[in-house]
Formats: structure tokens, C-alpha cells, sequence
């Protein structure tokens, strides 16, 4: 292995760091070091380098007593929206500048060093990652803290709300992070960055400690290089939280690495695929798409059929509707989420103030950015007397609607492709004051997570001015595993996944 | 339909937020424009559709799990109350309440 | 006078009850933070009840039985699914910004609570029975606490009580006078420790009243109500409800229109104000909490939760009528409470006339315990010596005035380390005051002798038909035997003697 420490995958360094080739403080500082030089791209808001090293040490002692964990020693680092004991979360906000967590979330705990009973991976924290706002946008263009850059465009968003998440990745500044999609949040930005990251079926990982945006959507999951490496996170994250996440599903954690480079029952090595049926919707392949990403995917479609799937057209024609049930229901939830931010137990209080009310609403005021206000307000406005039936419960129903179109279509085929986001990359501040042009290009993930689904990016080229353009892969409830596979034999026939930008030279001094 | 200032104004008492009278106006304009795209769901025949709440309705019945009543949870007062605002005598402190 | 004509001022009274019932379960209700009282504050908030970010409930099994205990109390239908919401509205006390409580589907629907109500005194002293139906009883999260007491003009808030489960027990606008608003209070009151679903301690707040009150002229529509907070006590309940009522319809007489409000009784003034915090208002925004799948209980649990509930008040009330031939009243008094129950019960086994027993209990006993201030679990008299005290009074032994003496001194002895040794002290206490009476007939008669003897002229009276003059010397033998001759007995020995 002659590449730089920071090419390295999930796997790779985890099958070094095991057999002792290299030490997990080695990794660390290599890592620390890049964070520090690319400092300029935003990715990072806290990083703590002894911190860090303490976890590096530790779990190189763990490794020298021959103790084994599936990402023992392997940096990783977490999206700011989730909490963690040893560096502060401030879900990008100023409502939470300098907040620490009393405890880990459950993902973040699974990841690391374990606890309520689970053993823990073993992964080392590098920082905490940028993202807009409560995970509030789509550009990461909406932190208190500043924007994420895209590393292969330090003028374009890296897509959001986890845009640290995947520019980090991307930049080869960590092999893998966390992320939470509540709308497109994993998957837009691991598209736009030219990474792969996964949004598993609602309640496969436990919310407790993912500072909630909307409850009945948000998930948790991870960005990393490759759905192989993705597999090996997923893994560790999943699982029933019985004590903590009433929401969270009772099915058992898999070991979705297991199976990956096999091909499906049947099927030969040439075409490992042989028998998997890809709905293609109509609805996603419409001129609301830019035709850079339309040729993308429509190419990687063509591959999947090399490798032995067939195409089968399907319908959801509710698509469009997506949009306002998606952005009724999920500020709605939110409007009541971040009431519990008002200044009295943590977090930001405002400084002058005559009486209860006006300190509640300076605080506030002062705290939220505007989106967040924006979407407060939005919520309260459909949850208020006279109006619910009209907006909440008339989405909640579109909602159950969205979903069966889903169910139909799965009917007829394994898995449904088609592009994440209508367009690659925009510049920053582009849609600053637009929010509702924003919202409009939700549209191919808003569906999938209004139906609870498993859904997927993965690098599928570049589209204009050589920005990348990711594939959406979705799959039925709890199909994470047919998701990981599919996408691993087509990185196994494609190199998109391994193509870094150029403003991250990867050369081992870099 | 469309909002008028005085909605604004009441939503944003509601949800304890302070704009000014120019943000509140900035507000109005975004969201009608977002109330604008909204109005498509009121075309959709609905009637006798069970709204989601819980995606997991989906694949299966949900039914809250329940926990044994134990306790489990020492007092960690001070390590929660290390990054409060005001307090005092264990007590969080907020301007005067009246009832 | 009939409960129908219960007008004041030619007005109907008509109130609703709102009661919080504390459940008395050891974790919260979405936390695993202990619910004991008193403790320092905030050091029964755990990271769920201060709502810290990336926090979510999860469900108490003992508060779900709870309620399912009360639905089969009441007669009420358990709902095999219901829906937890979100109130939302700012309170420093309410640490999320909103309380998990249920709205649209609540777990218990329906019901009723049935009592005696009672007014008049001694002779026309008058009872109906009374049926108040329930709407619904619903599970949700209790509050913090605001202390009010100067923290230089702020307030301090403990957050040890956020999170306490309450059952929400709301009634019919069924109730239509502040005698019968207390009733009800206390039946339900009575009812729920009687379960073990709550402590019943008020002044711990385990039992809070929310009363929803208006008047109008009978035969019109409903007034508007309004809801009087936290009574926590029976007296100043009836104190409140009555300045209400008379509040409002001084309001009315003088033309003005009552304005639906929220008010706070002030026991030192004894008046009702509105309280300023709730006047902006309300809108809830209530919506299906996200974080709490619907709340399924299947038919079989509430079964098994019917095995484990004791014999409720009602029926054991019933069983008392048909067992022991009690009359409703007396019935209903003696199942105030399990120990009350009990003490009659063991009286009776023990060998006691039911009757008397129940006579006893409620009028003797009752009244020492009260004037003693003492729980009749701490009677110092137990029920065995109580029955044999009894059997010498239906055996003619000792006369009913005599027993009263027995028992004051079994009362001051207190209880002996062995029943049996208590009971025995009835009839050492009967010698040792020579409360015997005097059942001697020979010695009897001769004494009668002696006093038709001594009185010739009442004699010639009663001879000549005057009943009257009887009495007299019955008086006079029981003034020669001290008082320990059986009146009727003497009496018949008189007549005899006197060949009438």
C-alpha cells in the first residue's frame, strides 16, 4: 500500500491498523495535519487534537494487547448535529455556540468506544463537521459558523445539510463521517461532492443524541469513499436503542460488509447482478433535471445493465407533491423541536431583557438563523387552530399516498435509480435569498424519506463544469443490504468513486 | 389565500420570535411564495386516506415499546447545570414568573 | 327539598371536574429519573426531563397499568389503541416547549363514579344517589415547579416533578352544586388510593382539581364556564365554588357577561382571580407527538389487569347489603375506606350482630377517631374485643350506656399485645366497674315488693288506670338496684306484681 495515509479507505486502514502495518496515532495526525491545511474548505467547526490522540492511543494499547474491533483505530468524524461528551455540538447554530453534551449519542457511542451494552466499533473522533443550521439547508451555506466549501469547487456548495460531512470526505481529510438525512441531507451532499453515502430505512439507527430537525424523518448514516467502506459504518451504527429511541426498529444489526463482492444468487462473476430489476421512474427523468445529469445517470443506468440488472419503468407520480408535504410535515415537527432551545436550561440567552416574553423571544431571535426562523414559522402556521387539517394532516395523508406509489412501483422491480439532485453544485450564495427555488430541488430525495425508504448516492461522473453527479439507488424498508451490494459491484466496474478533486493534490506531502 | 403582516406578527408572538417590522415583511413575501406551491396539495382527493405519522406503519404494525418502571438515573445536577444561564441554589433562575 | 331544586338565587349551577391524579409509579413517566417528593431540586431531572438536545421519551409500563386500572374501576372502555400529542406552548416549567399528553384518542374513554350525596341536618337529613359520567381519562407528563420566593425578581425554577405521570380524569358537566363538586372529589379521591394508583396526598399535589364552573337560569343553555385551578383541598374547594358562583351571578344580575377565563383561588381572601399568564390566548398546536409510536394494549393485558384489581368500593358496598343486610347507607359509609371495610368485617367474623356493629362503627367509633384525629387503622380498640363488647349488649349483660363506658376504658388501655387479651379486658372492665346488670329475678322481686310497699299512693294510680304512675315506680326500682336492673325487665315484674 504505497498511498498516502489520507487515501486510504475504511477497510484498508482497518485491515492495516490490525495487522500492526501502521498505528492508529500515525493515521490521526496525518488526518489532524490535512484538517489543518485545508482549513479554508469549512468542512471542520471543532477539532480537538488531543483529544483526539487520547482515543488514538487508546486504541492503539487495544490493538497491541491483540484486541479486535471492526474499526478499531480508524478516524472518523461526526456531523455537528450529533452530540458528543468530549467536543462541543453546536448543531451549526449560535443558539448552541459552546454547548456540551452530558452524553453521547447512540450512533456516535456505536461508532466509538460502545456503552448501554454495545461493544463499540472502536472508530476515533477526528471533530465535529459543519452543516447548515439544524440541518436546516442544502448548500451549508446556512451555518452560523460559515459555509462548507466543495472541494472541487471551493466557490460551489458542497451540497447540504451534511456538506462538512462530504467535503471532509471528499478532501481526504477523514475515510468516512457521520451525517443525518432528513431530506435529502446524506445523499444530496455526498452527490454533489462526488462520495457515497447512505440514508438508512427510517428507525434502522437510533436518534438519541441527533438533535432533531423533523422526528418522523431524520436519520442518521454514513458519507465515506465507497459503499464498501459505507457497509462497514452502517454496521456498527444500526441496531435496536429499546432504552432510548421508542422509534428506532426492533430488527437486529447486520453485518452489511458480509456478501458484498459475491454475486447475486445465479448470477456469474462477468454479470453479478443477472436478475435484479431497477425501476427507473418516469417522473425523475423529466426536463425539471439538467441534461449533465440526466447523461450521467442515464450512463450509469447502461452499466447496471452490463452488469447484468434490468431496467423496468416505473410511476410515482406524486413526486412533484413531495415538495409541499415534505415542507409542511418536517417545519411543522421542527416548529415544536426547538421550542426546548428558550434560554433557561442551556445554550444562548439574550443579554438585555424586561420580563419573560421578550426574554424568550430575544433569545430566540438572537439564537436562530433565518431559515431556522423561517421554517419555525411555517410550522407554528400549520399546526395553528383552523389551519391543521388544512396543511399537516392533508400532507400526512399525501405522505401515506407518496409511500404507496413506492410500494407499487416495488411491486415491479428490487431497487429504483435515478438522479439525487436536478443539477451538480451551485455557487454559493446563489439561492441566498430563494429559499423556495432551494426547497424546488429537494425534489428527488424529498419522496423517499417522506416514505421512511433506504436511499443511496453514489458517484456516477461529472456533469458540468466538471462537478460531480451522483446516482440515487432506493430500496424497500430494511433493503439496506441489496442497496450496499448493488452499488459495490457497480464501483467494482466503475471508478468514479476514486476520482479526487484537484484542489486536494493527494500526493503523500500534500 | 394569502397571509397578511398581522399573521406573521401573531406566528411569531407564538413561536417567541421578535422580528422587526422589516423582517416580518421580508417573511410575508417568502412565505406566500412558499404558501404558492402549497396550494397544489389542496387539488389531491384525499378523502379516507389515514394520514403517516410513522413511516414504520409501512412494513409492519407499531406499537409503542414499553419500559420496566425502574430507576436508573443518578442526580448529575452539576454536570447539567454547568452550562445553564442563570442558577442558583440548584434552582434555574428566568425573570419573574407570574401567574 | 329535592337535589333538582339545588338553584341558588334561581340559578342552576353546572361544573365540570378536571382532576390530575399523580401516578405513583417509581421512574417517570418517559424517563427513568426517580418521582419521589422533596427532594433537592433538580436532582431528580434527568437529560430526558430537561429536554437536552438529541433527548426522547420512552414509555413507562407501570403508568400504562395504571390507567388500565382506573378504566376497569370506573367501568370505562380501555382504548386498544391511543395516540400520544404534543401541547405545545413556553412555560419556564415545561422544559420541551411542549407536554406529551394524548388529545385526539385518549387511553381510557367513558365511564361514570357514583356516590351518596347528603344535606340537612339530624332529623331531615336527606341522601340521593349520584351518577357522574366521565368523558375520558387520558395519560400525560407533568410540569416543573416555579418557586416564587424573591431570587432578586427572578424566579427559580426545579425541574424535579417535569415528567411525573398523571392520569387526566375529566367528567360531564354532570355536577350542580360545590356539596356535590366535593363529593365527587372526594369518591374519586377515595377510588384511586383505593386501586393503589395514587398516593391521594394533597398536599403534595398527588391529587389536583381543576373545576369547570357556570350558571344559568335552568332550562337554558350552558353558561360560559369558568375553570377554577389547582384545588388541592375539599374545604377550599366548596370555599372557591361557592365565590364563584356567587361571583358570577352577581356579574349577571348586573348585566354583565361572564368572559371565559382561567382563575386561582386565593384561600386568604377567599375570592377567585384570573390568572394573568394564561390571558394570551392559548393555541396548542397540538399534533401526534413523532417520537411515540400509538400505544397498543392488547385484550389480554387488561384482562390480566383485572385479576389483580381488590374488590372496588361499589361492590363490596353491594356485597355488604346482601351479606349482612345493611341498609345502601350504611354500606356505602363503611366502605370509605379498605381499613374502614375491614374493621367491620373483622367485627363481624369476630362474632358481632352486622347491624350493630355498623351502628357502633359509624357512630361511636367514628366519633373518638375524629376527636382523637386518628386513621381507624390506629384504633386502639380492635375489632375482637369490640364484638364481644357488643354480644354483652345483645346478651343483655351491660346496657348500651354502660358499653360506651367499657369501651372508653378499652380505648384508654389501648390495644394489648394480644388480641385475645384485649377482648378478655371486656368483661374484667364490666366487673371491675360493676356495670353488670342485675338479671337476679328473686332478688329483683323482692325489691319490687318493697317498693309497691313503699309507694302506695302510685300504686292506687296505676290501679286506677293511670299508665304514668307505672313509670315512676319503675324508676324507683332502678334507682334501688343502682341502675343495674334491665328497665323492660322490671317492668314486666311490675305489672305482674300489680296483676295488671
Amino acid at each position: 500500500m504505497s498511498a498516502a495515509l489520507h487515501e486510504w479507505g475504511v477497510a484498508e486502514l482497518a485491515e492495516a491498523l490490525a495487522q500492526r502495518r501502521v498505528s492508529s496515532v500515525e493515521v490521526t495526525q496525518a488526518l489532524l495535519a490535512r484538517v489543518q491545511r485545508h482549513a479554508a474548505l469549512g468542512a471542520f467547526l471543532a477539532v480537538d487534537e488531543e483529544a483526539a490522540l487520547r482515543q488514538a492511543r487508546a486504541a492503539d494499547e487495544r490493538l497491541a494487547r491483540g484486541e479486535r474491533a471492526p474499526l478499531l483505530g480508524v478516524p472518523i468524524a461526526h456531523k455537528d448535529v450529533l452530540v458528543t461528551r468530549d467536543w462541543p455540538t453546536t448543531a451549526g447554530s449560535r443558539m448552541l455556540a459552546g454547548y456540551r453534551s452530558p452524553f453521547d449519542a447512540t450512533v456516535v457511542a456505536r461508532l466509538g468506544a460502545g456503552g448501554d451494552g454495545h461493544p463499540g466499533a472502536g472508530a476515533v473522533t477526528l471533530g465535529k463537521l459543519n452543516c447548515d443550521e439544524f440541518a436546516m439547508g442544502s448548500g451549508n451555506d446556512l451555518s452560523a459558523y460559515g459555509p462548507a466549501r466543495n472541494p472541487w469547487d471551493p466557490s460551489r456548495v458542497p451540497g447540504g445539510s451534511s456538506g462538512g460531512s462530504a467535503a471532509a470526505v471528499a478532501a481526504r481529510l477523514v475515510p468516512a463521517a457521520t451525517g443525518t438525512d432528513t431530506g435529502g441531507s446524506i445523499r444530496q451532499p455526498a452527490a454533489f461532492c462526488g462520495v457515497t453515502g447512505i440514508k438508512p430505512t427510517y428507525g434502522r439507527c437510533s436518534r438519541y443524541g441527533l438533535i432533531a430537525y423533523a422526528s418522523s424523518l431524520d436519520q442518521a448514516g454514513p458519507i465515506a469513499r465507497s459503499a464498501r467502506d459505507c457497509a462497514l459504518l452502517l454496521s456498527a451504527m444500526a441496531g435496536p436503542d429499546p432504552e432510548r429511541d421508542s422509534t428506532s426498529l426492533d430488527h437486529p444489526a447486520e453485518d452489511y460488509a458480509r456478501g458484498l463482492d459475491e454475486a447475486l444468487p445465479g448470477a456469474s462473476a462477468a454479470r453479478p447482478l443477472q436478475g435484479l430489476r431497477i425501476g427507473v421512474p418516469v417522473e425523475y427523468f423529466d426536463d425539471r433535471c439538467s441534461a449533465d445529469v440526466l447523461a450521467a445517470v442515464r450512463a450509469a443506468l447502461a452499466e447496471f445493465e452490463r452488469l447484468g440488472a434490468t431496467l423496468v419503468e416505473v410511476r410515482l407520480p406524486r413526486t412533484e407533491l413531495a415538495i409541499p408535504a415534505y415542507y409542511i410535515i418536517a417545519p411543522a415537527e421542527a416548529s415544536s423541536n426547538l421550542s426546548r432551545f428558550d434560554g433557561v436550561r442551556y445554550g444562548h440567552r439574550a443579554a438585555q431583557y424586561a420580563d419573560l416574553f421578550e426574554m424568550y423571544c430575544r433569545t430566540r431571535g438572537e439564537g436562530f438563523g433565518p431559515e431556522v426562523q423561517r421554517r419555525i414559522l411555517i410550522g407554528t402556521y400549520v399546526l395553528s387552530h383552523g389551519y391543521y387539517d388544512a396543511y399537516y394532516l392533508k400532507a400526512q395523508q399525501i405522505r401515506r399516498l407518496i409511500a404507496q406509489d413506492f410500494l407499487h412501483a416495488f411491486e415491479r422491480c428490487d431497487l429504483i435509480a435515478g438522479p439525487v439532485a436536478p443539477t451538480v453544485a451551485w455557487r454559493i450564495g446563489e439561492k441566498a435569498d430563494d429559499p423556495v427555488s432551494a426547497y424546488l430541488a429537494d425534489i428527488y430525495t424529498l419522496p423517499a424519506s417522506l416514505a421512511g425508504l433506504p436511499g443511496m448516492s453514489v458517484p456516477a461522473g461529472f456533469g458540468a463544469d466538471g462537478l460531480p453527479v451522483g446516482l440515487q439507488l432506493i430500496g424497500p424498508h430494511l433493503a439496506e443490504r441489496r442497496l450496499l451490494h448493488a452499488a459495490h459491484q457497480f464501483q467494482r466496474a466503475t471508478d468514479w468513486h476514486t476520482r479526487a478533486p484537484a484542489s486536494v493534490p493527494s500526493s503523500p506531502q500534500a | 389565500m394569502s397571509l397578511t403582516l398581522t399573521d406573521v406578527e401573531r406566528l411569531a408572538r407564538l413561536a417567541r420570535l421578535a422580528p422587526d417590522r422589516a423582517q416580518a415583511e421580508h417573511w410575508l413575501g417568502q412565505l406566500n411564495a412558499f404558501f404558492a406551491i402549497v396550494e397544489r396539495m389542496q387539488a389531491v382527493d384525499t378523502a379516507g386516506v389515514a394520514p403517516l405519522a410513522h413511516p414504520a406503519e409501512l412494513f409492519g404494525e407499531v406499537a409503542l415499546r414499553l419500559r420496566d418502571d425502574v430507576v436508573t438515573e443518578p442526580n448529575r445536577r452539576a454536570e447539567y447545570q454547568a452550562c445553564a444561564p442563570a442558577v442558583e441554589d440548584g434552582l434555574y433562575l428566568v425573570p419573574k414568573v407570574i401567574e | 327539598m329535592s337535589h333538582a331544586s339545588f338553584l341558588v338565587q334561581g340559578y342552576e349551577v353546572v361544573i365540570g371536574f378536571e382532576t390530575h391524579v399523580q401516578l405513583s409509579t417509581r421512574s417517570k413517566i418517559f424517563s427513568r429519573a426517580a418521582t419521589a417528593f422533596g427532594a433537592a431540586p433538580n436532582t431528580q431531572a434527568c437529560a430526558v426531563d430537561l429536554a437536552l438536545p438529541g433527548t426522547l421519551p420512552v414509555m413507562n409500563r407501570a403508568a400504562v397499568e395504571c390507567a388500565i386500572r382506573f378504566g376497569l374501576a370506573v367501568g370505562a372502555y380501555i382504548a386498544p389503541r391511543s395516540v400520544f400529542a404534543r401541547k405545545n406552548y413556553f412555560y419556564p416549567d415545561l422544559p420541551k416547549g411542549y407536554q406529551i399528553s394524548q388529545y385526539e384518542i385518549p387511553v381510557v374513554h367513558g365511564g361514570e363514579l357514583g356516590f351518596f350525596l347528603e344535606w340537612g341536618k339530624g332529623a331531615d337529613t336527606q341522601r340521593l344517589w349520584r351518577t357522574v359520567r366521565l368523558v375520558r381519562a387520558h395519560l400525560e407528563e407533568d410540569a416543573g415547579k416555579s418557586l416564587h420566593e424573591d431570587f432578586h425578581g427572578m424566579s427559580g425554577i426545579d425541574l424535579n416533578r417535569a415528567g411525573t405521570p398523571l392520569l387526566e380524569i375529566v367528567t360531564e358537566p354532570d355536577i350542580r352544586s360545590s356539596a356535590e363538586a366535593v363529593a365527587y372529589a372526594k369518591e374519586l379521591h377515595k377510588l384511586v388510593t383505593w386501586i393503589g394508583i395514587c398516593d391521594g396526598n394533597m398536599q403534595e399535589g398527588s391529587f389536583r382539581c381543576d373545576a369547570n364552573v357556570s350558571v344559568r337560569r335552568p332550562g337554558q343553555p350552558l353558561g360560559t364556564r369558568r375553570e377554577i385551578k389547582n384545588l388541592n383541598s375539599f374545604k377550599f374547594m366548596q370555599q372557591a365554588i361557592d365565590y364563584e358562583v356567587r361571583w358570577q351571578i352577581e356579574q349577571l344580575e348586573e348585566g354583565r357577561a361572564i368572559e371565559q377565563a382561567t382563575v386561582l383561588f386565593d384561600p386568604d381572601s377567599g375570592q377567585t382571580r384570573a390568572m394573568r399568564s394564561k390571558e394570551d390566548a392559548a393555541d396548542y398546536r397540538y399534533f401526534p407527538d413523532p417520537d411515540l409510536p400509538p400505544l397498543v394494549i392488547a385484550h389480554d393485558w387488561v384482562e390480566r389487569v383485572r385479576t389483580t384489581l381488590p374488590e372496588l368500593p361499589r361492590a363490596m358496598a353491594q356485597r355488604f347489603v346482601q351479606q349482612y343486610g345493611l341498609p345502601e347507607y350504611d354500606a356505602a359509609l363503611l366502605t370509605q375506606s379498605p381499613a374502614m371495610a375491614a374493621y367491620f368485617e373483622a367485627t363481624v367474623a369476630a362474632g358481632a350482630a352486622p347491624k350493630a356493629a355498623s351502628n357502633w362503627i359509624m357512630v361511636e367509633l367514628a366519633r373518638r377517631l375524629n376527636a382523637a384525629d386518628l386513621g381507624i387503622e390506629a384504633c386502639p380498640v380492635i375489632p375482637q374485643a369490640l364484638a364481644v363488647l357488643l354480644g354483652r349488649v345483645a346478651d343483655g349483660t351491660v346496657s348500651h350506656a354502660a358499653a360506651k363506658q367499657v369501651f372508653d376504658a378499652l380505648w384508654a388501655e389501648g390495644p394489648a399485645a394480644d388480641p385475645a387479651a384485649q377482648a378478655a379486658r371486656v368483661d374484667a372492665l364490666i366487673e371491675a366497674k360493676g356495670l353488670k346488670q342485675m338479671n337476679d329475678t328473686g332478688a329483683l322481686q323482692a325489691i319490687v315488693a318493697q317498693v309497691i310497699a313503699a309507694n302506695e299512693k302510685n300504686v292506687a294510680e296505676y290501679r286506677a288506670g293511670k299508665e304514668k304512675a307505672l313509670n315512676a315506680l319503675v324508676g324507683q326500682v332502678m334507682k334501688a338496684t343502682q341502675g343495674k336492673a334491665n328497665p323492660q325487665q322490671v317492668n314486666e315484674l311490675l305489672r305482674r306484681a300489680l296483676g295488671g
